[in-house]
């Protein structure tokens, strides 16, 4: 690629031809602030915090769309370029309601940092305050307007990244605000809870809706015998949240602090992860043999289920009707391991942590309920909420020793730890396919065609006769891709395997904050070496599994396992119900 | 006329067979502009055009048709003052709030149109009769305050005249 030489603050910086100026700034490790950038998503110049001086031009420009050229001279940090980003960082300050000390971004605030960065100490504009929203419409997903920057970051993720666009900015200047289709509620538009506009929202705009009080709550009752699950993707990422290295293993830590907080079982949803892949896997084989419909889809992410249903509804009968691993926990935990326990199931109260907003709105549909008696998951946590609590006993988690989960809920296999990774639950299930067809040893179990961050994989792998082709995506607007594809007819696959977020739910909209591409690849380390370090690395020969089938199940596909562990789709709307008269509003208005 | 259908009732009929006929003409313009770059903006003018005012129902047809976000239609209408997402009345009055006008009484003009007509600026009256909108200056000063109504122009306008300008158009026709 052909480079250019510039000058940044008096250094010589050579850079690929096509970089901007913040690009060339960081290479030679100068900080320019910002705040609507986003590496790799987003840049569009919006927040005007970038702003940098060049020689010879009269305005400032911003750095981050700005390009690089040979002979350029920048200058980021002068009197008049620190006076500019101090009086944009300040004018945004004054219509947003400062309340850090009560704001859960707090300490992890984008906002926050720049303004101390920039030494900001008081507010010199006061002015009127834009009018605020507070949606608690949905499930997942919280927005708050009195806080939110219009920096468009979620606005873009949510389009581009998604291929959702729930989200968009409305009217202009002192009214614009970023707000669902048609200014509706959230929950009345085509949102599929994923969470990743939470993940990249600068500030305390978009949040996940609270559910630690009422797990406070149910800790606290004596009548409540409380269980909780912990997804894969949970035990490689909440370290963050105590400053630890992203990607660090701290499964054990995880599981003594859950323990400490006074859950009665600490168990994983790995244990139904391992199931997932006896029943979906057994599903697949069904529809090899038997004519079903092909390519068969993934069911355990909410977050792409939603989507489905909303934009590819006669696609539906492709989609695998196992339920996610979440969801087949809950069943079994209020019917086999309740009565194992000798407990009523409305007396087991279970909590999952999960490393996504989507399972909040899962855990509500009203199909998931195996007893009739209310939902099957009574409470969902996202890792930062897990995080929030854990910070709340007061506990030194980094310290923490090592516990154990425990039986028989808490038994797993390297298997089922990848589902917390893109490829991964595509990897477990060849894992098992593969043995059940052949009836052979797979020597090697690391299948890395279906590993990485790429968002469209494809790969084929011959089981006995049969030359599998499979297709793995994350990112829901990959998932478009193979979608469209199969709506063509041009997807000749037989497995496909769909993660709503990026890279997985190693990198869901429940995850610590931040999440970059970097961030994303230690993560998934840490997945494929917790893999590596268990004894057993394929789902059908967990023992705990096993024993579920010979005690209670009787086999894969059984009457009682699609009673519990599967299900079915709703075709949704992909528009909101339009008012088609305006009067009232403009009544309501007048009044 | 026919015998056995009342006049109403054909009424009711034309007006529906009308709405029909807009989508229908709706659907021809996103068919000539479909997959095109850039023609949001193009089918959204000529939509209003079409129906005067671009209600949800249309926006969603323009997003279904040229694939783009609901979202999106609905915040590029509202990113510009041309586009109305209400109704627009079969008159459109104007207050000027052009300086001369607001110096002489025409912030006060438009509270009484407001009042008399129960509705806000840029809404419509719930009979569809009138919409209020905003004028910036109409380049007659001299005649401050002043209010059109239509191609109508009424200058000096008084409180106590709004009355018997609303009541022009109210009587009459239709
Ligand atoms: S969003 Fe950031 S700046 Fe705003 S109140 Fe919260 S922590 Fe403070
Ligand atoms: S939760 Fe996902 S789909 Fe919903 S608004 Fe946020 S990014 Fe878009
Ligand atoms: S909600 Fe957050 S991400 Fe979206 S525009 Fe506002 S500040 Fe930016």
């Amino acid at each position: 690629m052909e480079n250019l030489t510039l000058t940044i603050d008096g250094k010589q910086v050579t850079v690929p031809k096509g970089s901007t100026i913040l690009q060339a700034a960081k290479s030679a490790g100068i900080h320019i602030p910002t705040l609507c950038y986003l590496e790799n998503v987003h840049a569009i110049g919006a927040c005007r915090v970038c702003l940098v001086e060049i020689e010879g031009a009269r305005g400032l420009v911003a750095s981050c769309v700005y390009p690089a050229s040979e002979g350029l001279v920048v200058k980021t940090n002068t009197p008049r370029v620190r006076s500019a980003r101090r009086a944009v960082v300040e004018l945004m300050l004054s219509a947003h309601r400062q309340e850090c000390t009560i704001c859960g971004r707090s300490l992890n605030c984008e906002l926050q940092a720049v303004s101390r960065q920039l030494g900001i100490d008081k507010s010199r504009f006061e002015g009127a305050m834009p009018k605020a929203t507070l949606d608690l419409s949905s499930p997942s997903v919280v927005r708050d307007s009195s806080k939110c920057i219009l920096c468009r970051r979620c606005v873009t993720v949510c389009h581009q990244v998604q291929s959702v666009g729930a989200l968009f900015p409305v009217e202009r200047g002192f009214d614009t605000a970023v707000v669902p289709a048609l200014r509706k509620e959230l929950s009345e538009v085509a949102c599929v809870n994923c969470g990743q506009c939470i993940t990249v929202c600068p500030v305390n705009a978009l949040y996940e809706k609270d559910s630690t009080e009422a797990v406070w709550k149910a800790l606290a009752d004596p009548t409540k015998h409380v269980v909780v699950q912990t997804a894969p993707a949970v035990r490689v990422a909440i370290g963050e949240e105590f400053g630890m290295a992203p990607g660090t293993r701290v499964t054990g830590k995880m599981v003594t602090a859950l323990r400490q907080m006074g859950f009665d079982k600490v168990f994983d949803t790995d244990f139904s992860a391992d199931l997932t892949i006896m029943e979906e896997g057994h599903e697949l084989l069904h529809r090899l043999q038997n004519g079903g419909v092909l390519p068969m889809t993934t069911s355990c992410s909410p977050g792409w289920i939603k989507f489905i249903e909303h934009f590819y509804p006669q696609l539906l009968p492709h989609v695998s009707s196992c339920k996610s691993p979440q969801q087949m926990f809950g069943a079994l935990a209020k019917t086999y391991y309740a009565e194992k326990m000798g407990l009523k199931p409305e007396d087991v109260y279970v909590v999952s942590i999960m490393p996504c907003t989507a399972k909040k709105y899962e855990a509500g549909r009203e199909e998931m309920s195996a007893t009739n008696a209310g939902p099957d998951i009574d409470a969902v946590l996202t890792t930062r909420e897990a995080a929030k609590m854990i910070r709340e006993m007061g506990m030194d988690f980094t310290s923490l020793p090592d516990g154990q989960f425990d039986d028989p809920l808490g038994i797993s296999t390297g298997a089922a730890v990848i589902f917390g990774a893109t490829g991964g639950v595509m990897e477990a299930a060849l894992r098992t396919v593969y043995e059940v067809v052949t009836g052979q040893t797979l020597e090697n179990v690391n299948l890395t065609d279906v590993r990485g961050l790429e968002g469209v994989k494809e790969a084929t792998v011959k089981v006995g006769d049969l030359d599998v082709k499979v297709a793995v995506a994350s990112g829901l607007s990959n998932a478009r891709k193979l979608m469209d594809k199969v709506v063509a007819g041009e997807a000749d696959y037989h497995f496909i395997e769909i993660m709503c977020c990026p890279g997985g739910c190693l990198g869901g909209g429940g995850q610590p904050i931040p999440t970059t591409n970097e961030i994303r690849l230690a993560r998934m380390k840490g997945i494929y070496d917790e893999d590596e370090a268990m004894t057993i690395r394929k789902s059908h020969e967990n023992p705990a599994v096993i024993a579920l089938y010979e005690e209670f199940l009787t086999k894969p596909l059984s009457h009682k396992s699609h009673e519990l562990l599967h299900t079915h789709y709703t075709k949704r709307q992909k528009y909101p119900a339009a008012g088609s008269c305006e009067c009232e509003k403009v009544e309501e208005l007048v009044k | 006329m026919s015998t056995h259908t009342c006049e109403c009732e054909e009424k009711a009929q034309q007006v529906a067979a009308d709405e029909k006929e807009r989508y229908e003409k709706l659907d021809k313009i996103i068919e000539t502009c479909k997959g095109q770059k850039g023609v949001l903006i193009q089918v959204l003018h000529q939509a209003q055009e079409l129906f005067g005012w671009l209600p949800e129902d249309v926006q969603i047809k323009v997003a279904e048709g040229l694939n783009v976000p609901i979202s999106e239609v609905n915040g590029v209408i509202t990113f510009y003052s041309f586009f109305n997402t209400v109704p627009r009345g079969e008159h459109t009055i104007r207050v000027c709030l052009g300086t001369a006008c607001y110096v002489r009484g025409g912030k006060q003009v438009l509270e009484q149109f407001e009042k008399e007509l129960k509705v806000a600026v840029g809404g419509t009256t719930e009979n569809r009769k009138f919409s209020l909108e905003v004028n910036r200056c109409v380049g007659a000063c001299g005649l401050a305050p002043v209010v059109t109504v239509g191609a109508d122009i009424y200058r000096r306008v008084k409180l106590d005249k709004i009355p018997g300008i609303i009541a022009k158009y109210t009587n009459g026709r239709s």
